[in-house]
């Protein structure tokens, strides 16, 4: 029973950064319809900049700081220069543009840092609480986590449901052509829609980071597994996606501790295949909350 | 009146085309043959480290006319191709160790078991659209060869080392020094032909039709009769039965199938061959994979010759890839092939002015 709960804990707190990279990819897909291949890539390069203000002596507050400026920036430049051009056309040419970012990312990332996997520091202390004379799985670290994601979902919350600005951004995310008449200036609220989905992809990176490494590719199936919850969340759906990160990492981390670590990405995998086919647009996806 | 003018100016008979040019099976059996006769003539001008390249940018060849079957023709996009090949790989790999059987019978039922694993990856694929189909593949790309490792089949499958493959020797008749490279370079260029041939017969079937008509509107196609699920499954069971065989030869000419060889990269180096080429269109498929076969070499000789750190050469490709992915979609989204064919229109054009 120990270890059970052992594992729920760690599922939930893993699920909880899922929960933020698929929240990432759902803000985007729903102001684009593209799903961004390239989230895992960027989240990466944003990481590495932290890491880089981290071993050259920099606080962990400052290197979470410059994660979050340099989303902020490489998400608008990024949804300017490259999804421009694609947005209107078959979902295809999308996939294959953001799919072609992520390993350019990758590339890059190689000839600057460097294939070597870097450790990166833990925000609080990583030793579980005590709980009587047993020691939990569940760190402050790992309450700091929960916490960051929770903190972000109700920011972007209150940005959508209660400022103007959210008011513009969802009009033109689901009515481009009515917002576009009433004034509302589309194409910016995209650049402010990616912008702010590289900004919680990179709150995500600085989250897992302590607990992957940093490398290139570490966060391959980081973007896999965020993919996986929002899907399971219905991929338009904010609290869809939450939940679909919590139950996710909840599956992946029993499959760890019963079946072996090498066969998570797989198990995500069959957790996708098994949602999409019993529920094809997921469990909170918009199609079926309507045919109810 | 008129008679008089058409005896004046006679109706020009329709030129007859020559009988290969009129049958399409005999048109794709001439070209076919042209090319052994062009793989033939390579190999026994090239030295062995060159003829292992030949042999390796066949497979190369053969995985990306299948991906581009699937994505081109039925519109079905796959970022994870890279783990049929994985498949292929790992079935030739034990066939040849284990049951010894001859390589031609080995490479058959390698690409017939990856099929069969594309059709079932396909029964989901078929209720999948556009970017969740691409992320259930990348997922799969991703997660399979991790498989390798796990610890209830590292017994059979190697772990991270993977399983060493020992290529078939050539036969004696061919003489005593006949190099194995160029052998394993004709056993690569004689299955790209026949595949090749088939692929070119497929598209233009009526089962090749109805792929497009699927790829272009669902419900169009399913109102004309068309059996949408079901031509989408036939597309990745063809397609993943391509990149099974490009495994197995992909195991024969390396030696080796583990792991380490069919990361992401792999399938993103299908991708970007596919893309490159001209998504679709199978001469583009063979541009494409030779581009992408010989591009870490290049990167190789120039990082050698301008005294580059490791870790930049050594991304050099993957840099490559992704600025080709990024720029021909967007630039030039037919790819070499549309070049090629407007070259040949000029080149038509001004040869025999109409």
């Amino acid at each position: 029973m120990g270890r059970f709960l052992d594992l729920t804990l760690a599922g939930i707190t893993s699920g909880a950064v899922y929960a933020a990279v698929a929240l990432a990819l759902v803000l985007i897909w729903r102001s684009t319809r593209i799903v961004n291949f390239a989230q895992g890539g960027m989240l990466m390069v944003t990481t590495f900049l932290a890491y880089t203000v981290v071993s050259h002596g920099g606080s962990y507050w400052l290197a979470l700081l410059v994660a979050v400026l340099s989303g902020l920036i490489l998400g608008a430049v990024v949804e300017r220069l490259l999804i421009r051009p694609v947005e209107n056309r078959s979902p295809l040419d999308a996939v294959v543009v953001t799919f072609g970012l992520l390993v350019l990312l990758q590339g890059l990332a190689g000839m600057i840092f460097g294939g070597t996997p870097r450790s990166y520091p833990p925000g609080f202390a990583i030793t579980g609480f005590r709980v009587g004379d047993h020691q939990l799985l569940f760190s402050p670290n790992d309450l700091w986590v929960i916490l960051v994601v929770l903190g972000v979902m109700a920011v972007l919350a209150v940005v959508f449901r209660r400022t103007s600005l959210g008011l513009r951004m969802r009009s033109a995310a689901f009515a481009p052509e009515v917002a576009r008449l009433l004034g509302v200036r589309v194409g910016r609220m995209l650049t402010i829609g990616w912008a702010l989905a590289a900004v919680v992809g990179a709150v995500a990176g600085v989250l897992i980071a302590p607990s992957t490494f940093v490398s290139p590719s570490a966060f391959d199936a980081t973007l896999v597994f965020g993919f996986t919850a929002a899907v399971i969340g219905g991929l338009d759906s904010p609290p869809g996606a939450v939940v679909g990160g919590l139950v996710l990492g909840a599956v992946l981390s029993y499959v760890a501790g019963y079946l072996g670590s090498d066969v998570v990405t797989l198990a995500s995998l069959v957790v996708l295949i098994l949602v999409l086919m019993v529920r094809p647009s997921g469990l909170f996806g918009t199609k079926a909350g309507r045919r109810v | 009146m008129t008679a008089t003018k058409e005896r004046e100016n006679p109706v020009k008979a329709p030129k007859v085309p020559p009988a290969w040019r009129e049958s399409t099976l005999l048109r794709h059996l001439f070209w076919s043959v042209l090319g052994l006769l062009a793989l033939y003539l390579l190999s026994i001008s090239l030295d062995p480290f060159r003829n292992l390249q030949l042999a390796q940018i066949c497979y190369m060849a053969i995985a990306t006319a299948g991906l581009t079957v699937l994505s081109g023709l039925s519109g079905q996009i796959s970022l994870g191709h890279g783990a049929f090949v994985a498949v292929g790989a790992y079935s030739t790999a034990l066939l040849l160790e284990h049951e010894q059987w001859p390589i031609a019978l080995v490479l058959v039922v390698s690409a017939a078991i990856t099929a069969a694993l594309g059709a079932l990856v396909g029964v989901a694929a078929a209720r999948l659209r556009g970017p969740y189909l691409a992320g259930a593949t990348l997922a799969l790309a991703v997660g399979l060869p991790s498989l390798a490792d796990y610890h209830g089949l590292r017994e059979v499958l190697g772990g991270a080392n993977g399983l060493i493959v020992t290529p078939p020797p050539p036969p004696l008749s061919l003489g005593e020094s006949f190099p194995l490279e160029r052998w394993q370079a004709w056993i690569g260029g004689l299955c790209l032909v026949i595949v090749l041939f088939l692929l070119a017969n497929l598209v233009r079937s009526p089962v090749g039709r109805n792929m497009r008509l699927v790829r272009e509107d669902e419900d169009a196609a399913a109102l004309s009769g068309v059996h949408v699920a079901r031509t989408q499954i036939l597309a990745f069971w063809v397609s993943a039965g391509c990149a099974g065989l490009a495994g197995g030869l992909f195991a024969m000419v390396n030696n080796l199938a583990s792991p380490g060889a069919f990361t992401l990269t792999l399938s993103l180096s299908l991708l970007t061959a596919a893309v490159l080429g001209g998504m679709g269109s199978l001469a583009g498929a063979v541009y494409g994979a030779v581009i992408v076969t010989l591009l870490p070499n290049w990167s190789n000789n120039l990082a050698q010759s301008a005294n580059l750190p490791q870790e930049v050469y050594a991304n050099v490709p993957l840099v490559l890839y992704g600025v080709v992915l990024i720029v021909v979609i967007m630039l030039f989204p037919g790819g070499i092939q549309s070049g090629v064919r407007w070259a040949g229109v000029f080149l038509r054009s001004k040869i025999r002015p109409e």
